[in-house]
């Protein structure tokens, strides 16, 4: 009944028994956790550290027998934000370097490479992350990290119903482009427009269904916790390897 | 022995309407029985249904479960003893993993790792869905869906289960093993449906609800014999059947 979607989370972990995989959820979560804040605070000019936190990532993606491809399709997702960035040389003033014969903001330029290295290596530590960790595992480090249970719930009816609101938006599409309606301009965007509203109106209903096949099953506004295995010692020195290399990285620099 | 379950004088009108869904509609099932509640669309059924476990509340009469008469104190024993099958298995099945979903109502009672566990196995494994344990809902064809929907009120091991068009969205084998697995489990049973064939399968008594009363209440067969009956409430046996 579901087609497989491009946005479908189904696809967002791969199977895989390498120890990337095995690995306690909420252990890898509070290691990508530290490590983006390590690369976020990275300043922008540290040029050694960026090549060893990418040396890291490098490093999890050989031991988790990732898919090259699979990898660098999903950092495509980053690319909307990026080329945003890319404007901070036209418009930024000081100091001018000359690039293949245009004169940019060396500021700009490092504006536009400090969003660049940081966008690439979080997002990297992300599809790392959920490649290599089916959403349910997900969710269950979330609430043993203590994130509250609302929270864990939102997210969780986000992934469960995300592919089938793509579906319903993509039956709605072509019941339009089945009559016709081949969009190209702002002034024909009413229906797409409207078919949104129709979409939340859906959803909405959906959401009360949900809550009352729950509330039939005794459901009282308590999600029970399903408790499992938790993370072991050495979970969580692993997990914290690649933020303990970057801020390794960090200081390294920092003392030079 | 009391009825399995006993609705007296109910009356329900949506808050905004005008016209009531029920003014006084009584229905009595017994235990052991399996029963379908046929009728056109707009009747009531599910909304019947909805009453049947306190999803919605009578606004006169009152609703019985095996005795227990539906109140803000005995609701959340009415919940454990009703299970209600929702039409579309999607919003029943909220979580990543049917395990998940099949262990939620027992969570919900407050039972212990070791009995939920023990319950999902064996909810999985009354509707022969024990393979699908650790799939994902989105995963599963139409017939299997419904099946992990009805585990998920089975592992609370209610004592009436009542079913809203259990034969939606699904293909005609998965119509037939669905009539096996509702003939195999010993659970009263009202079946709501538009499946004439379906009933017929699976229920020797048939009611009919029409504008908020029941109007027949049959055996199956002798209702699916009287073609005229079945016309003026605007039911029909499937092209190239005969009364």
């Amino acid at each position: 009944m579901t087609s497989p979607t491009a946005f479908g989370h189904q696809h967002l972990h791969v199977h895989g028994t390498s120890p990337i995989h095995r690995l306690a959820p909420e252990a890898k979560l509070l290691g990508l956790l530290g490590f983006v804040i390590t690369v976020a605070v990275t300043p922008r000019q540290w040029l050694i550290t960026f090549a060893i936190d990418a040396t890291v990532l490098l490093g999890v993606f050989v031991v988790a027998r990732l898919k090259a491809r699979l990898v660098l399709g999903r950092l495509a997702a980053i690319l909307p934000f990026v080329a945003f960035a890319f404007l901070f040389p036209f418009v930024g003033d000081g100091e001018t370097t000359s690039v293949l014969g245009f004169s940019l903001s060396t500021d700009g330029l490092w504006a536009s490479w400090n969003v660049l290295a940081k966008a690439t290596l979080g997002a990297a530590a992300s599809i790392l992350v959920t490649a290599t960790t089916p959403i349910p595992e997900l969710l269950a480090g979330l609430s043993r990290l203590r994130v509250p249970a609302a929270v864990v719930a939102i997210i969780g009816f986000m992934f469960r119903y995300l592919d089938l609101m793509v579906d319903e938006f993509g039956r709605m599409r072509r019941a339009m482009a089945a009559r016709a309606y081949n969009p190209r301009w702002l002034w024909q965007s009413r229906p797409v427009a409207s078919s949104a509203g129709a979409l939340f109106v859906r959803t909405y209903e959906r959401g009360e269904r949900v809550h009352d096949a729950m509330a039939a099953r005794g459901f009282a506004g308590a999600m029970p916790t399903l408790s499992e295995a938790s993370a072991t010692r050495s979970d969580w020195l692993l997990a914290a390897v690649p933020s303990l290399a970057a801020v390794a990285g960090l200081t390294i620099v920092g003392l030079t | 022995m009391s009825a399995a379950i006993a609705v007296e004088d109910l009356a329900f009108t949506y808050p905004g309407e005008h016209h009531p869904v029920f003014d006084g509609l009584n229905v009595t099932i017994e235990g052991g029985e399996r029963v379908a509640l046929l009728g056109p669309n707009g009747s009531g059924k599910t909304t019947l249904a909805l009453h049947l476990n306190g999803l919605l509340r009578a606004q006169r009469g009152r609703i019985v479960a095996s005795g227990l008469i539906l109140s803000d104190d005995t609701l959340a024993e009415i919940r454990r003893r009703v299970g209600l099958v929702f039409q579309d298995p999607n919003d029943q099945l909220f979580m990543h993993r049917v395990r998940d979903d099949v262990a939620f109502g027992p969570a919900n009672l407050g039972l212990d790792d070791t009995e939920i566990a023990r319950r999902v196995d064996q909810a999985l494994d009354n509707v022969g869905a024990a393979q699908l344990a650790d799939q994902a809902p989105h995963h599963l064809s139409g017939g299997e869906r419904r099946r992990a929907a009805v585990a998920s009120v089975l592992s609370m091991n209610p004592e009436i289960l009542v079913l809203d068009e259990p034969t939606s969205g699904i293909d005609p084998l998965g119509r037939h093993e669905l009539a096996d697995l509702l003939t195999s489990l010993p659970q009263t049973q009202l079946v709501v449906t538009h499946d004439l064939p379906f009933a017929l399968a699976t229920c020797a008594r048939a009611l009919v609800l029409d504008e908020g009363k029941i109007v027949v209440d049959l055996k199956t067969e002798a209702l699916l014999d009287d073609s005229d009956l079945l016309a003026r409430h605007r039911l029909a046996l499937p092209f190239g059947y005969h009364s």
